[in-house]
């Protein structure tokens, strides 16, 4: 179960209006790591989330998240853990941040049963472990960006999942709140043993705080593995899909070649 | 004024006002969350074609009536996720074709009576013990479902892809929110009629978000405000002798102007 790879893509098309979001993505994802997904913007780094997440059906290819299609994942009630690029559509919208919280278990809930007594403490032993327990009353509305950031990421562990999912984190972050959110990330990963994928712009900060960096241009070309380091990475950012490792293993680049 | 409140027409006119005062209070709410206030104004110009459809076909118009804008309002809703049309363009399309069938309807039926126009302004004093108990029944199923679905409406509401991403069903809710809506507007119709029955959708939850920003007292303060409008409204039309619908939805109107103002002020 656990050897099962957490993302796997196969020959992947989206394609919207007949221009291509997303060409040809053959990509795997094992399990436990802490994935960067980088690229320029309308690379179709979001679509490529909202690919794994199943919100949007590929026109060609195959999904699998833990060995299933994302649809039959999430009836069978495993989610995944998502943070959208803006997650508070409407800034003014009357909840507050336990309301919040108790959202990612309503699913789970099923319809026509209300949170319970665990509901609720699971909900604020996140707000707690993100050290946000104080404001658990205060209209969503009323917090700072970052401060919302963390609402959100406990409204998706809540969800207790496998796969945890940001879509640009850090992009309303001042540098300092965008590190620690990077380390806030990998240490809820090193406690609960998730995977995590995270879109960014920002390269420097992927390459400093995650494991492997997918590099993302709509398309993905497989190559022979030359050595590259992270100056090699940078400088490559305007390719198509790279799949880079670095540390203890060897590296492998994956380019565009048109 | 007192002789009034003996008389078992108006007697039936209040209960009914007070029942969908309290039903489209608490959908207004949502509809005013969720950004629906254009779908309300569809759905309800679409019944006029099945109201008409009803004279036609001899039907009580209540049931062709709910039939045809639910109806409509779960073929906007497949036109714009099927990604065929943008939503504002395909209401707009959906309820003047419903308008237009109406018309042909009517003359195909060959009524053109004073029962129209009712449904078009609503005639609240005309209504009978039958129209009471349909109002009740529809009014106390609609409310049941939404007091069920609650918390899974305000997770629509605040975030839809999220709500589908922590699993909760959202195209079945989203569909069953337009059939409610539908029921609603068909007999809210012999208030205001259907002309002015959005109004009653949309203007008492767009007041109660002015005065509060919480949701609960939202929902109170939005039931209350289409509560006292239409108890206002009716004793009004009754006084000065004005069309009762219109009054309400005009009482209502300045109730907005005064929470806007309010909002105002204190930002």
């Amino acid at each position: 179960m656990t050897d099962l790879p957490a993302v796997q893509l196969d020959h992947v098309w989206v394609i919207y209006q007949q221009r291509p979001a997303l060409e040809d993505i053959t990509l795997t994802i094992p399990p436990g790591r802490y994935v960067g997904i980088i690229g320029p913007n309308g690379a179709g780094k979001s679509t490529l989330l909202k690919v794994i997440l199943g919100l949007i059906r590929p026109t060609r290819g195959e999904v699998r998240v833990f060995g299933e299609p994302p649809e039959s994942l999430r009836k069978k009630g495993q989610l995944l853990g998502y943070l959208p690029q803006k997650p508070l559509a409407h800034p003014q919208f009357p909840v507050t941040v336990l309301e919040v919280v108790l959202m990612g278990r309503y699913g789970r809930l099923g319809l026509g049963r209300r949170p319970g007594p665990r509901d609720r403490e699971a909900a604020l032993a996140q707000l707690e472990r993100l050290k946000i327990a104080h404001l658990a009353d205060r209209p969503i509305g009323a917090l700072s960006g970052g401060e919302q950031q963390r609402v959100f990421i406990a409204r998706a562990l809540v969800t207790e999942p496998r796969l945890l999912v940001l879509d640009e984190p850090t992009i309303s972050l001042d540098a300092c709140a965008q590190d620690d959110l990077f380390e806030l990330v990998h240490d809820l990963k090193e406690d609960y043993g998730f995977t995590v994928l995270v879109v960014s712009h920002d390269i420097g900060a992927v390459a400093r705080h995650v494991e492997d960096v997918i590099c993302l241009n709509r398309r993905l070309y497989v190559h022979e593995p030359p050595p590259i380091g992270r100056l090699a990475l940078e400088s490559t950012f305007g390719c198509s899909v790279e799949y880079l490792f670095h540390g203890e293993i060897p590296h492998r680049v994956v380019r565009r070649d048109d | 004024m007192i002789e009034l409140l003996g008389l078992g027409f108006w007697q039936r006119a209040l209960a009914a006002g007070l029942v969908l005062a309290l039903l489209c209070g608490v959908l207004s709410v949502f509809v005013i969350l969720r950004r629906l206030a254009f779908i309300g104004v569809g759905i309800s110009h679409s019944a006029f074609g099945g109201v008409a459809l009803g004279f036609l076909l001899g039907i009580d118009p209540l049931w062709t009536g709910i039939a045809f804008s639910a109806g409509v309002a779960l073929a906007i809703e497949w036109a714009q996720t099927r990604g065929h049309l943008e939503e504002d363009a395909a209401i707009g399309i959906f309820f003047a074709a419903s308008m237009a069938a109406g018309v042909l309807f009517l003359h195909l039926s060959g009524t053109y009576n004073v029962d129209v126009f009712g449904f078009l302004f609503g005639n609240i004093l005309a209504i009978g013990e039958r129209q009471i108990l349909q109002i009740l029944a529809v009014a106390a199923g609609v409310l049941a479902v939404v007091a069920l679905f609650f918390k899974e409406y305000v997770f629509i509401s605040f975030d839809e892809e999220m709500a589908w991403v922590c699993g909760v069903p959202v195209t079945f809710l989203r569909a069953l929110f337009l059939v409610l809506l539908s029921l609603a507007v068909i007999v809210a119709i012999y208030l205001v009629g259907i002309i002015l029955v959005s109004a009653l959708l949309v203007i008492p939850g767009a007041t109660a978000r002015n005065l509060t920003g919480h949701l609960r007292p939202m929902l109170w303060v939005s039931v209350g405000t289409a509560a006292g409008t239409t108890l206002a409204g009716l004793f009004a039309s009754a006084l000065l002798d004005w069309p009762s619908g219109a009054t309400v939805v005009l009482l209502l109107s300045g109730a907005f102007f005064l929470s806007a103002l309010r909002h105002r002020l204190r930002t």
